[in-house]
């Protein structure tokens, strides 16, 4: 799989300083001994990330990670950067502030699916709608960790846990759905146990100027484990036949192929557009169809075809799904314009404590001898 | 024309009351202004439905505006007004209870329809002859809508939008009552109405009719005069508390030189202050409308530990939804400032009346132990300085302060004497810097005089460092679990706040002969009521001593013994006893309360009797 990637110097990181120094991913691990169970997949995620930032070559120091509460949210302490880890679900209201405030700080959210979606759903899509210069990482296990296994709101409607003796009733969260109907500007998805797409998506998400949200299928070995097993190959004989046969790989102007391959030499299987629905399927692809294969166009303005293929993902126990970047359009990011607006105000400021006088006495004075 | 007698009067306490949608509010804030620069002292009490525009006509929508003016130093909008100028029946049932005998009342008569009557719950007009309603008073019916349409005939609106001028001709009346300037606001409508000629000369023509009205009937023989105060020297503004706010914390951050960041959801009566700021981006002000009360504080605690200083603004309901990120902003040590306007409460309350039932709240609004200072303003003018004081605050201490005023402070005004700069304080963020002895960077250290932490913020190279919510271990900052670690620190951060109190001046105690028994002791808003009460017991013959809060936490050191001086403490406030209930438990003192919880500022003659009642107990 390959991602897309913009070039550099990333428009995401326009005005965070760069580093002289050539950096390696020991600069970036911190002195905290990492505390997640054996096996967990958030290993993976830290390393690819502490493996990725010294490529970008920035500053440091600045480089803010700001997490909320959960499993994933105990990121920040691994990284040797400024980092918060706050409160359950605020995450992205509070890295909103960082990045106003801050326009030469390349600023992380992390996050999980209890806090990005349950709790804190609120922040996360009006962090989007906004598009403020975040990069949400948002690691889906589908699964409530820190609590010790609860469902979740992106768990399969019957999940059996501790808290649903009798399977759950609710209907999940399709997270990639979820950020494109909050009309995000960047969303993509990645799968845990690839380094080298999840490199690739973390790069894109760099470089993109506005919220990116970057879905993480992530690996929970205690209390779901196997929840992806099907996009790993693992679980072949649950109705696939493998990762090629599960994973629907999204490449910006590749026609959108997968599975094993067919008569052509080429994935067996393709989306095409569904006029009946106006969405998007599945078919066999044979030679009569072959030119009816949708093209990937993460640069549509309109992301109503980036929705459909989002609906191509299982909603019960995950057998199919795409990934890769489903949008990545520019639009105006609410910091930018936000620091735009105080940048022309004071411009009319000579001098700050003579400005502040003439406000204090207003118009309406009146003067006692 | 009739040559009118000129009365002298030393104060009034003027009252217009209509409908929510006749304009009140400005006809108040007109006639404030006009005496604001004629040089009176004055104090006001808008008075409003929580309801944009409540069923017309009916009691819950009536709007009224109190404006209490003086030729000496007052205190308060006053207990009971001396005018009450009522734009229809609702307006005049609504606040004919609050008239003493003799009270002059001017009523528009042009709604005293059956319709209206019953809608106001009459079964009989009062103002007809042999009503008794109105017996007591000084009542003067005119149909003020009817002179206001034929004042602005030549303007071509339907009767509709020309009667709608009905207010300015009511102001224009009561400004040659009380012979106030008319200039300015002539100058107000014409700039106002600038893009609409017909509704700004209509407003124009309605406002000097209804003073060529009052100087040319025969109804209103009296025109009265009350001179101007005297005052300390200085160049004088009108200003209501939440703007007067709004611009202490601009100020606050041109005395730190740090950029104010505010994310804030709109909610009454704080709303104003986010619109003010709003206004201020030249100043480096960044202003956020959240998504809700919560992404407010959040962001503005991630502006904070960017480097900004993060302010948040609401009133009761919106701080019981950011307690969790304050509690966040205690353990990261992040300054912080989250201003309260207090309203009537719990839950939704009273959103447009005026309370002080927060201060528990302030105090104790949050799991664990959360200290918090708490800072709050005693008048409209003053919510200046108590805001600039939060900020000194939270940026020397690195902690989040409560700014506690209310909804009578926030839309009350008063003269405010403009400050010279050089008055306010200087506030050094003084940001964190490598350690130049080449040890290592701790960002839970303590600064020895203040206990704050070192506020180190992203940039900076080699003080790269997590915080979080998670208990942090001394000094290091990274987490900690060990036992003896969390007592410490929750230890270190209680007598970090308690450390603020070294900072402030001794209390001011007004007790001018020494030898009062009884203290009355306040916070907040209560100081103007507590004051004219004081006033009012001293004229009556009697000692009494005065001691206003503008800390609530921590304590002024000086407070338990200037409490033990005394015989008996009351503490009037606008809740069931909340600084009481602080006082008694921390000085051990048998403060006891004079309590009102009605939505409305305490009333001085009120709290005076309660005065007299406990000095009567010490003299038995």
């Amino acid at each position: 799989m390959t991602a897309e990637t913009s070039d550099l110097p990333f428009p995401g990181l326009r005005g965070v300083p760069t580093s002289e120094e050539p950096q390696n991913r020991k600069d970036y691990t911190s002195d905290q001994e990492v505390r997640w169970c054996p096996g967990c997949g958030d290993y993976a995620v830290l390393a690819a990330v502490q493996g990725f930032l010294p490529e970008l070559g920035l500053k440091r120091e600045n480089i803010v990670f700001v997490s909320g509460i959960g499993c994933s949210s105990r990121f920040p302490y691994y990284l040797d950067t400024y980092g918060m880890h706050s409160i359950h679900g605020r995450a992205p209201a509070i890295a909103t502030g960082v990045a106003t405030a801050r326009e030469d700080l390349s600023v992380w959210v992390v996050t999980g699916d209890g806090d990005a979606l349950s709790i804190g759903g609120n922040h996360l899509i009006h962090a989007l709608r906004r598009n403020v210069n975040l990069k949400i990482l948002l690691f889906n296990n589908r699964i409530y960790g820190l609590t010790k296994g609860q469902y979740s709101p992106t768990s399969e409607v019957g999940k059996v846990t501790k808290s649903t003796p009798m399977g759950s009733l609710d209907q999940p969260f399709n997270p990639v759905s979820l950020a494109l109907g909050a009309e995000a500007s960047f969303v993509a998805r990645t799968v845990d146990s690839d380094r080298k797409h999840l490199t690739e998506v973390l790069r894109a998400a760099a470089a993109h100027r506005g919220s990116a949200l970057v879905e993480i299928y992530q690996n929970c070995p205690i209390f779901n484990d196997g929840a992806f097993d099907a996009l790993k190959g693992a679980k072949s004989d649950q109705g696939g036949s493998g990762a090629a046969n599960a994973i629907i790989p999204l490449v910006h102007g590749e026609p959108i192929r997968f599975g094993t391959p067919g008569e052509d030499g080429l994935p067996g299987k393709g989306v095409v557009r569904d006029p009946q629905t106006g969405g998007v399927r599945v078919v066999e692809v044979s030679a009569d169809n072959a030119d009816s294969v949708l093209v990937h166009d993460a640069h549509a303005s309109d992301p109503t075809t980036a929705f459909a293929l989002s609906r191509l993902t299982d909603a019960g126990y995950l057998h199919q799904a795409p990934v890769g970047i489903f949008r990545q359009v520019d639009r105006t990011t609410y910091d930018d314009a936000a620091r735009e607006q105080v940048r022309l105000a004071a411009e009319t400021l000579d001098d700050p404590r003579t400005a502040l006088d003439q406000l204090l006495h207003g118009s309406d004075t009146w003067s006692v001898d | 024309m009739t040559t009118k007698q000129v009365k002298q009067l030393d104060r009034v306490i003027i009252r217009f009351a209509g409908d929510s949608g006749d304009g009140m509010q400005l006809t108040g804030d007109r006639f404030t202004q006009e005496t604001a620069s004629f040089g009176n002292d004055l104090s006001t009490l808008p008075n409003f439905p929580a309801e944009i525009r409540a069923p017309q006509g009916t009691l819950p929508g009536v709007s009224s505006f109190q404006v209490h003016f003086a030729d000496h130093d007052i205190l308060t909008p006053g207990d009971a007004p001396d005018v009450l100028v009522a734009m229809n029946p609702a307006a005049l049932r609504a606040n004919l209870g609050d008239l003493p005998k003799g009270a002059t009342v001017i009523v528009d008569t042009a709604d005293f329809t059956k319709r209206n009557l019953a809608k106001a719950g009459y079964d009989a007009d009062p103002l007809a002859e042999d009503s008794t309603v109105l017996a007591d008073y000084h009542v003067h019916p005119v149909d003020l809508t009817q002179m206001t349409v034929e004042s602005v005939k030549e303007f071509g609106l339907s009767r509709k939008d020309a009667s709608r001028a009905k207010n300015m001709f009511a102001l224009g009346l009561l400004s040659w009552m009380y012979g106030r300037p008319t200039e300015g606001t002539v100058g107000f409508l014409q700039r106002r109405f600038a893009k609409v000629p017909d509704i700004r000369d209509a407003n124009v023509a309605a406002f000097k009719a209804g003073w060529f009205f009052g100087e040319t009937t025969e109804a209103f023989a009296v025109q009265y005069e009350v001179k101007p105060a005297v005052m300390p020297a200085g160049t004088y503004r009108n200003i209501t508390g939440n703007l007067a706010l709004s611009y202490g914390l601009v100020a606050g951050g041109v005395q730190s030189g740090l950029p104010i960041f505010l994310g804030s959801y709109p909610i009454t009566p704080a709303s104003d202050i986010l619109h003010e700021l709003s206004k201020h981006k030249r100043f480096g002000v960044t202003t956020l409308q959240a998504e809700d009360e919560i992404a407010g504080i959040g962001a503005a605690l991630g502006a904070s530990f960017a480097g900004s200083l993060g302010v948040t603004t609401t009133s009761g309901p919106g701080v019981a939804l950011k307690s969790e990120t304050i509690g966040l902003a205690v353990m990261t040590e992040l300054p912080l400032v989250v201003v309260d306007v207090q309203r009537g409460g719990p839950s939704t309350g009273l959103p447009t009346k005026t309370e002080q039932a927060d201060l528990l709240q302030a105090m104790f609004g949050r799991n664990g132990e959360a200290p918090v200072p708490i800072v709050a303003p005693q008048s409209p003018s003053d919510c200046f300085e108590a805001a600039v004081e939060a900020v000194r605050i939270a940026v020397t201490y690195r902690t989040p302060v409560m700014l506690l005023s209310d909804g009578y402070l926030a839309n009350g005004s008063e003269p405010w004497r403009i400050p010279d700069l050089d008055e306010l304080p200087t506030v050094d963020p003084a940001f964190a810097t490598v350690p130049d002895d080449g040890s290592e960077f701790l960002p839970y250290s303590r600064d020895e005089e203040t206990l704050a932490r070192p506020w180190a913020i992203p940039g900076t190279p080699g003080l790269e460092h997590r915080i979080g919510g998670l208990e942090k271990a001394d000094g290091s900052g990274n987490i900690s679990y060990d036992p003896a670690n969390h007592d410490l620190m929750v230890r270190t951060r209680a007598a970090k706040v308690e450390r603020i109190a070294a900072s402030l001046p001794p209390l001011e105690v007004d007790d001018p002969s020494g030898e009062a028994k009884v203290l009355v002791l306040g916070w907040g808003s209560t100081f103007g009521p507590i004051g004219a009460a004081i006033r009012q017991v001293r004229r009556a013959g009697h000692e009494v001593a005065q001691v206003h809060l503008r800390h609530l936490n921590p304590f002024p050191r000086d407070l338990g013994e200037i409490l033990q001086r005394y015989d008996r403490v009351l503490v009037p406030e606008m809740n069931l006893g909340q600084l009481a209930l602080l006082v008694r438990a921390r000085y051990l003192v048998d403060a006891v309360g004079f309590n009102q919880v009605n939505g409305m500022p305490i009333k001085a003659a009120d709290l005076a009797d309660a005065i007299m009642n406990l000095i009567e107990e010490t003299t038995r």
